[in-house]
């Protein structure tokens, strides 16, 4: 891929970049105990928790890294991080 | 030469050049012997006579070439100037500018750098940037900096080319003197200067990231592409020159400018406004039947290597004139370079080198004398010292 | 799509990541973002990617400001402004070290741009060395405890008094663990014209040392041991502050976090954590938290 004049970027690119590899736990969620708050959304920092039409969540696993802020704070204990099987 | 001449100070006429070349942001620190310039600016702006132009007071010359780094990225044609400590304050910012390929303008007023401290002209702030991939281009008179001013811009946008540009006047000599010139028609100047359009700008319509960061697979491409831009440089200079001699009648010379250098044995090289100095002393050289001549170099970035082989060919001996030191090595710059560019050719063609007029020290045509006397001397019996100072007060040391 | 996009390089848990997440959101796609070098520039942007959705620039580690400032100058001289905000965001060492002096030029000058401080008290991107923010007695691998010290003998600077000073019309703390406050103040930032500041608290678990999983955990303790205040300045006088009832001992923030366990281990610890507890008490007092 050649090198545009200065090095300017197309937005959004690091998408290519699947870094769900990183993770040694995985969140997962009990759909029944959320209350559609959407605070895991709004806190997690790989924007891998995405609030669906109906408010409920679905977990963008090619990149979550398994920090563990959405289980950490969830008001409801609807996710739990759980081991990775590799 | 056409137009109407009037008396103006020098740092009058590049205030005005650069306000017919439609600026959209100026920001520039005062810095002596700069603070004219940016005044005269000061008070076109106050009256309105720039139209789509925002002048930022910044509160440093860093601050000041990277408020123009934003500016350009966003679309804006750019202008600073500066001096010294002001260029070498601003030293990260060049590499940053050129690397981003944002064609900056600025005006580099020339004076010695710290320590010891002085405010007197010499050109050891501009050279010491020689590395950073900005143009360089060198005025020998007020009327050809007002000129080349406007030429810079025009070279610094074309899309091939893309790099920040330095124009270079030595300080005091040319910015606080009253000469008769010819300022810029604005009419003449729209004809000669396309508005600036890049290809890449901050634009929430198109968004970009720019300055991102390379690693080690990518980086040396971005460095090859920014010498292919200088290299397009070189023909793009002398194409602005031709292009503003079509509308302007003027022309100082395009990379280099010869001056009765056809049949010269010696061959003195210098930039600035030492070579008006010069050229008169080679009149009266020439009346006594001494065939020396001139090569003005007008472009040190990038460096005409080619032109200037042609150039010196024929001579019996180059002797080259720098207002600068690179210490450590005990040569000027210009006598490094061609130097260089001559080793591995087969122009068998000896250099020699003065370096002179540093802080300010006054070079009389005494002083140009002497070195031609010099040249002279080493065509017979061979160079005994390549590279020295033409003034140095024994007598202090 | 107001957010980072996913797959930049931050760690787990990055705090970088999520203070700009919320200013991205606050402030939606009209804007321009400038970073100067640090950890959130360095993750979001290896060429030849960029997670930035926004038009974003990164020039140097000290200019934001300057840059932001010529931006917003250019999109007004060339008569694109519009609603667009320029939007400079950068970590307390690009702040109130490094930048300063073309943050106070920008906000000497007022210029119409939001500056947003993430602060995660240290040079993180570098190795976790000591800032002007980095809080008194935190270690950091350029102030490190030992038999000599307790590690970082200095307060921690005031930045948004220093932004105060220069008569910023909106001056006002926040925290990433007070997600919906933060982005409150951020677009209140925005919308107001002038030279207007955020600074924002952001827990740094690589280098404050705890489970990435406590981020927001870590952070709602600083400002429940009224070590971080959350107030907002306008026109000079603070207009809200987050009262906290019943301030918990600053113990439970430091024990938390991996850079203070050495006050707790050390002889002589006990006095440095009271020291910290008077810093607290300080705050309560003059911004009245109670």
């Amino acid at each position: 891929m050649k090198v545009t004049i200065g090095g300017a970027v197309k937005p959004g690119t690091t998408r290519v970049n699947k870094t769900g590899g990183w993770r040694n736990f995985r969140p997962l969620y009990n759909k029944d105990k959320c209350v559609k708050c959407g605070l895991c959304s709004l806190l997690c920092p790989d924007s891998s928790i995405q609030e669906q039409e109906d408010k409920y969540v679905i977990f963008d696993y090619d990149y979550c890294k398994g920090c563990g802020i959405c289980a950490n704070e969830c008001p409801k204990d609807a996710i739990e991080m759980v081991l990775e099987e590799k | 030469m056409s137009g109407k001449m009037t008396v103006v100070e020098g740092s009058y006429a590049i205030a005005h050049s650069v306000k017919v070349c439609r600026p959209n942001v100026i920001s520039a620190y005062p810095i002596t012997p700069q603070t004219h310039i940016v005044e005269d600016l000061s008070q076109f702006m106050a009256d309105g006579e720039i139209p789509n132009c925002e002048y930022i007071n910044v509160e440093s010359e860093f601050s000041a070439l990277s408020a123009l780094v934003g500016a350009s990225a966003t679309g804006a044609r750019t202008y600073s100037s500066t001096s010294s400590q002001g260029l070498e304050l601003m030293h990260e910012v060049l590499f940053n500018a050129s690397g981003m390929r944002l064609p900056i303008v600025m005006t580099v007023v020339n004076r010695a750098v710290s320590a010891p401290i002085s405010i007197w002209n010499d050109h050891q702030d501009s050279i010491s940037q020689r590395d950073t991939g900005w143009i360089q281009l060198y005025a020998e008179n007020i009327q050809e900096m007002s000129d080349m001013t406007a030429q810079s811009f025009k070279i610094a946008e074309d899309k091939d080319v893309m790099l920040p540009a330095m124009v270079c006047m030595d300080g005091f000599i040319l910015s606080h003197v009253f000469e008769p010139v010819i300022l810029l028609e604005q009419e003449l100047t729209d004809e000669f200067l396309p508005t600036y359009d890049p290809e890449y700008v901050l634009d929430t319509r198109n968004p970009l990231s720019f300055g991102t960061f390379a690693d080690p697979s990518a980086y040396t491409e971005f460095r090859y592409l920014q010498q292919k831009g200088m290299d397009v440089a070189l023909g793009k200079i002398e194409k602005a020159a031709e292009d503003f001699k079509t509308i302007f009648g003027r022309y100082f010379g395009g990379l280099i400018e010869p001056y009765m250098a056809e049949d010269a044995e010696i061959l003195l090289m210098a930039m600035g406004s030492v070579v008006g100095t010069i050229k008169d002393v080679i009149d009266k050289a020439r009346s006594q039947g001494i065939k020396v001549g001139l090569i003005k170099v007008r472009t040190f970035r990038p460096f005409p290597a080619e032109v200037i082989r042609s150039a010196v060919s024929d001579a019996a001996i180059v002797v080259t004139l720098d207002k600068n030191i690179s210490v450590g090595l005990n040569e000027g710059a210009l006598f490094t370079e061609v130097k260089s560019c001559l080793y591995n050719s087969d122009i068998n063609v000896p250099v020699m080198g003065f370096m002179l007029g540093h802080g300010g020290r006054d070079i009389p045509m005494s002083t140009i004398q002497m070195i031609i006397d010099k040249a002279a001397q080493a065509i017979k019996s061979g160079i005994k010292v390549e590279s020295e100072y033409a003034d140095l007060r024994g007598e202090l040391l | 799509m107001s957010r980072l996009a996913p797959g930049h390089r931050g760690c787990a848990g990055c705090c970088d990541a999520m203070a700009a997440n919320f200013v991205l959101e606050a402030v939606g796609d009209d804007a321009i973002v400038v970073n100067p070098t640090g950890c959130l520039e360095v993750m979001t942007t290896p060429y030849p990617e960029s997670a930035w959705e926004v038009p974003w620039i990164h020039s140097l580690f000290e200019n934001t400001a300057s840059v932001a400032s010529g931006i917003e100058a250019a999109l007004r001289a060339l008569g694109r402004k519009g609603d667009t905000k320029v939007i400079a965001m950068g970590g307390d060492g690009a702040t109130v070290d490094i930048g300063i002096l073309g943050i106070s030029g920008a906000f000497e000058r007022g210029d119409d741009i939001t500056y947003v401080c993430i602060d995660n008290e240290a040079y993180m991107n570098t190795g976790v060395q000591r800032s002007g923010a980095t809080p008194f007695n935190a270690s950091t691998s350029t102030s490190p405890p030992g038999s000599q010290s307790f590690g970082n003998s200095r307060p921690k600077k005031n930045m948004p008094a220093i932004i105060l000073a220069h008569g910023s019309p909106y001056v006002a703390t926040t925290s990433i663990s007070y997600p919906k406050d933060m982005m409150r103040k951020v677009k209140k930032a925005v919308d107001i014209e002038g030279a207007t500041y955020i600074h924002a608290h952001a827990p740094c678990a690589t280098g404050w040392r705890f489970d990435t999983s406590k981020t927001v955990e870590i952070g709602k303790l600083a400002v429940e041991t009224a070590l971080w205040p959350l107030y907002e300045i306008e026109d000079g006088e603070i207009t809200s502050v987050r009262k906290v009832k019943k301030p918990k001992p600053v113990e439970e923030y430091l024990k938390a976090q991996g850079r203070f366990k050495h006050l707790f281990t050390m002889e002589g610890g006990k006095e440095e954590i009271s020291k910290i507890q008077d810093i607290a008490n300080w705050n309560v007092e003059h911004y009245g938290l109670l």
